[in-house]
């Protein structure tokens, strides 16, 4: 019962396994098959996959996502530290943690909606984000940030009677995951697997269905004897534990974690892959995230000289000022190119890059006779 | 009328918003199974009256009573869950979702209450839900167009679905908020004989109407409400001959 | 009672700040009804004009002087700012009162460019969801601040205040309190250059038949429209002039807080909670919000309160806003009816 899909979800399912495991073989020719890459795409895609389970189902605009990120990847470098270097426990105690926070936060936030919702979670993630290079530095060694030592208890690893000497690596059951290795890569990607099945589940749901509803109309949703507020805990919750989850592989991959993680940029960074791909659809997120992380990878390494190199054809009247201009959307200026594409997108396309695939099918449709009128499989960006 | 019969009690309820008295000491009774109608001018605070009886505002005084439960204290969920329905003025349904879903979804709160955490089930397999909600919007002549999304339909056709979302409920108590308002000839005398076979269901219900045809072809009934006070109240032959009656709807032409 | 004073003081300042940046992002949002997640960046700009300013009225000619000498025996360089060259002493004077000047460079600049905003991509958002208002604003305030990064690098440069201001007042004696009180000169004068501010602005809106219809239009958009009063050329001049506030706001701040990229948003993200708490939609709860939580923060500051309650100075707005919106809806001054279902 509860591993039941339809037909055609378990091709979406399989075929999602399928892309996402043959990443490596796939993203050759695009120069971005090293996993320290791949893992990154993954560790945004479940980020950005809870995310919109929050967002793109009820239309709750949360602004302190970031928050649960950083959580999790505390909770991961702790249970490192004092239990053991086998990635289950800490992943598993991230996502408790960050579940148990998301239940407090969200407690309180849901009680408005809107803009004061969104401004009541930002609130939120900024007091996290301050303490942590405060009060909180016991646990989060502030700007230094969270790290393995040699001193570390590790109390588990020392009854099995682990080897010292050198700090250890993050493993499952001795194969070694930390370290941008293949290993670590396709952990992240069985992750990712695992977590795009329970999306599946839950946007086919009953639950999911009463998610949607409840972001069409909260009134209707009342008057027809819904308990609204459960509904949108759980899933504040259930987007929240996502982030804890891709918070604790960030600290699996690399095990470290500072409180840059819960700024504000970050937290607005989930909600343009979620845009960027397609809000309340299911791949579109995950597409948006591995969007941006590539773009991020590609831009970020430019610099003027490969610039230069690139235009080099160019008479040097035309190839100077052309450099100068575009140098400031590569390198550092990367996050430039980032909030012109987000401008663009939500002018041009809210309904992000599934949108715009469901666009251009639409035309091929109509060249061929089948046009079917407007139906359910669309969804509104927001509210 | 014997007390026990009496389904819904609304005693001595006032309401004011700033200055205006919306309702004053307004005392009605609705005894189970009949169909109780409320007329009025625009603006007599019919709508308010049974804003005040699903929880949506609550009264400065008096109370109101279902099934023997004061609601003074209910969620405007609990009392649906206590098995009143309403079909609002202004339609209220969900537009970004499809007719079956729309039906749907109230038919999985009457089964599984107030909030039920089923993640792992999936809508697809509840064939009995959905075969209930095409049977509901069948009723209700919108079947075929079943897949469209609702905020695509007309104002009367939005009517005729939240009238479909209410039913599959089986509610005890159902409340019509002009429920032909905007609707054709043709509807509306489609509706009247939809609402004659509920009757048929035994479910009580209260309906605001501005159109006598459809009152008098239904109503067991009628209460008259006059800028927040019942003026008139008895069967509708009654009522139809009450001076008071001419009074308040000419009072409001000449205004 | 004079550590009392003192901590009202400091908190007015910063007080100050955050209400003219709520007081813009709430006409704009009153009027336009449009969420501004870029208004923050438009103070920073502000700020980015008084150092661009200094900038330029610094810019030096180098010449070698023979006749003088370093320690270690080669010829001088000596620097002199062309201002300097061409005006003399008037020159002198301009580069030591570079910030105020400042504001005479950054109200066209920012005039021109909230109107551009508001006409390129603003209008045509009135009409969507306010999730797509945040984002769209939010992505522009990226952009505005990369650009700013790119142009300025990414520290903080400090300005300073006129000569004759840099010193501390003694407020005690001003106000007949006798002794002490020291307080800097310029937060003062910020003090009274944002009162004067915020007094403008609610005079423009009172006493000009501009101002009253734009107060209509807050009240009521759709019958203001109806009446046939151009509501669109209004909407620009509110944003333009929101955007104006927040500019000045900006360059005045500088000699309290050098400016960084990234000012404009930490400014944000206090001042949305600044209009939470006074009340979306209320101008009057703007100003009063934005003051109070400026002194609350200075407060929070103090020692013997850190004392008590460790880390209380990082959180107390944050802390303010939730309690506030969990008990208070509409924030202490809020209408009736502004973003609620
Ligand atoms: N929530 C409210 N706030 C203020 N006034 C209201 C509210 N609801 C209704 N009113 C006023 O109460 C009076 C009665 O309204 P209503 O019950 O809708 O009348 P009707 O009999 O036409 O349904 C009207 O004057 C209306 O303006
Ligand atoms: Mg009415």
């Amino acid at each position: 019962m509860a591993f039941n899909l339809s037909k055609q979800d378990w091709l979406l399912f399989l075929g999602f396994a399928l892309v996402v495991l043959t990443l490596p073989i796939s993203l050759q020719p695009l120069g971005a098959a090293y996993p320290a890459l791949m893992q990154k795409f993954c560790i945004f895609g479940i980020f950005a996959l809870g995310f919109n389970i929050l967002f793109g189902l009820t239309g709750y605009l949360s602004f302190g996502h970031a928050a649960f990120i950083g959580i999790g990847s505390y909770a991961a470098v702790w249970m490192f530290k004092l239990l053991t270097m086998n990635a289950l426990p800490a992943i598993l105690f991230s996502m408790v943690v960050a579940g148990l926070v998301a239940m407090v936060i969200g407690y309180v936030a849901l009680r408005r909606s809107g803009i004061y919702f969104s401004i009541l979670t930002l609130a939120f993630a900024q007091m996290f984000y301050n303490l942590a290079y405060s009060v909180l530095t016991p646990l989060t060694n502030g700007e230094t940030g969270l790290q393995l030592t040699l001193g570390d208890p590790r109390v588990l690893d020392r009854m099995a009677g682990a080897a010292t000497g050198g700090l250890p690596r993050v493993e499952l059951f001795g194969i070694g995951l930390s370290g941008g290795g293949y290993a670590g890569f396709y952990f992240c990607a069985i992750v990712l697997i695992l977590c795009f099945f329970f999306a599946i589940k839950i946007f086919r749901s009953p639950f999911g269905l009463m998610l949607r509803a409840l972001k069409s109309n909260q009134n209707r949703m009342r008057y027809t004897g819904f308990n609204n507020r459960p509904y949108l805990l759980a899933a504040f919750v259930i987007s929240g534990v996502y982030a804890g989850l891709a918070g604790s592989l960030m600290a699996v991959t690399d095990p470290l974690a500072g409180a840059e993680r819960m700024q504000w940029t970050a937290s607005g960074e989930v909600v343009l892959m979620t845009i960027l791909g397609g809000a309340g659809t299911l791949v579109g997120p995950i597409l948006g995230a591995a969007v941006i992380k590539y773009f991020e990878n590609i831009f970020s390494a430019f610099n003027e000289q490969t610039l230069h190199r690139i235009f080099d054809f160019l008479p040097d009247s035309i190839e100077n000022p052309l450099v100068s201009g575009l140098s400031l959307f590569v390198g550092e200026g990367w996050h430039l190119t980032l909030g012109v594409i987000f401008v663009l997108i939500v002018i041009f396309l809210p309904g992000g890059i599934m949108e715009g695939f469901r666009r251009i099918s639409g035309l091929f449709k109509r060249g061929g006779g089948g046009g079917k009128p407007a139906v359910a499989a669309h969804a509104q960006p927001a509210e | 009328m014997s007390d026990r019969n009496i389904v819904l009690h609304v005693a001595d309820v006032s309401k004011r918003f700033g200055g205006l008295k919306a309702l004053t000491d307004v005392d009605l009774s609705v005894a189970e199974g009949t169909v109780h109608a409320i007329i009025g001018p625009n603006g007599a605070g019919k709508s308010t009256l049974l804003n005040v009886c699903i929880g949506r505002i609550r009264p400065d005084q008096g109370h109101v009573v279902f099934a023997g439960t004061t609601l003074d204290q209910q969620k405007p969920h609990e009392i649906n869950q206590l098995g009143v329905s309403r079909v609002f003025q202004t339609p209220e349904i969900f537009p970004d979702l499809t007719l079956l879903d729309n039906v749907m979804i109230p038919a999985f709160a009457k089964r599984d209450g107030a909030y039920r955490f089923h993640a792992l089930q999936s809508v697809e397999s509840e064939s009995e839900i959905r075969d209930s909600a095409e049977f509901h919007l069948g009723d209700v002549g919108l079947l075929e167009r079943r897949h469209q999304l609702a905020g695509s339909l007309s104002r009367g056709d939005k009517r005729r679905l939240e009238l479909a979302m209410c039913l599959i409920q089986k509610p005890k108590l159902l409340l019509l908020d002009e429920p032909t308002a905007g609707m054709s000839r043709h509807d509306t005398n489609m509706t009247i004989e939809l609402l004659k076979r509920i009757k048929a269901r035994g479910m009580t219900k209260v309906i605001i109407e501005h159109d006598m045809h459809v009152v008098f072809s239904l109503a067991d009934r009628v209460s008259v409400l006059a800028q927040g006070r019942i003026i008139a109240d008895g069967l509708p032959d009654e009522v139809r001959g009450n001076p008071k009656v001419k009074e308040a709807y000419l009072g409001e032409a000449h205004a | 009672m004079d550590a009392i004073l003192l901590q009202i003081l400091n908190g007015l300042d910063k007080g100050g700040a955050y209400a003219l940046i709520a007081l813009g992002l709430t006409l704009v949002f009153g009027t336009l009804g449009v969420v501004n997640f870029a208004h923050g960046a438009l103070f920073m700009m502000g700020a980015f004009c008084a150092v661009g300013f200094n900038k330029l009225l610094t810019l030096q000619s180098v010449t070698i002087d023979p006749s003088q000498t370093t320690p270690w025996g080669s010829p001088m360089e000596v620097r002199q700012p062309y201002v300097e060259a061409w005006l003399g002493e008037s020159g002198k004077f301009l580069v030591d009162y570079s910030v105020p000047a400042a504001i005479l460079l950054a109200i066209p600049v920012m005039l021109l460019f909230g109107i551009a905003m508001e006409r390129g991509i603003i209008r045509h958002f009135y009409k969507r969801p306010h999730s797509e208002q945040i984002l769209v604003t939010f992505g522009l305030a990226i952009v505005i601040q990369e650009i700013i990064k790119h142009y300025f690098g990414a520290n903080p440069i400090p300005q300073p205040a006129p000569a004759a201001f840099r010193g501390t007042a003694a407020v005690g004696e001003l106000i007949g309190l006798g002794n002490g009180l020291p307080y800097p000169w310029w937060r003062l004068i910020y003090l009274f250059f944002s009162l004067s501010i915020i007094g403008a602005v609610f005079a423009f809106l009172r006493f000009t038949t501009y101002g009253m219809v734009v107060r209509a239009g807050m009240r009521d958009r759709e019958t203001v429209g109806l009446l046939g009063i151009n509501i669109e050329r209004r909407f620009t001049v509110v944003f333009g002039l929101a955007s104006v506030v927040a500019g000045v706001a900006g360059v005045m701040y500088t000699p309290i807080l050098p400016p960084d990229y990234h000012i404009g948003m930490e400014f944000l993200v206090l001042s949305f909670v600044v209009v939470v708490v006074g009340g979306m939609g209320s101008l009057g709860g703007a100003v009063l919000a934005g003051f109070l939580l400026g002194i609350l923060q200075s407060f929070a500051s103090m020692n013997e309160v850190k004392a008590i309650i460790p880390g209380i100075d990082q959180i107390i707005i944050y802390l303010v806003a939730v309690v506030v919106l969990l008990t208070l809806p509409r924030g202490l001054m809020g209408r009736a009816g502004v973003m609620e279902e």
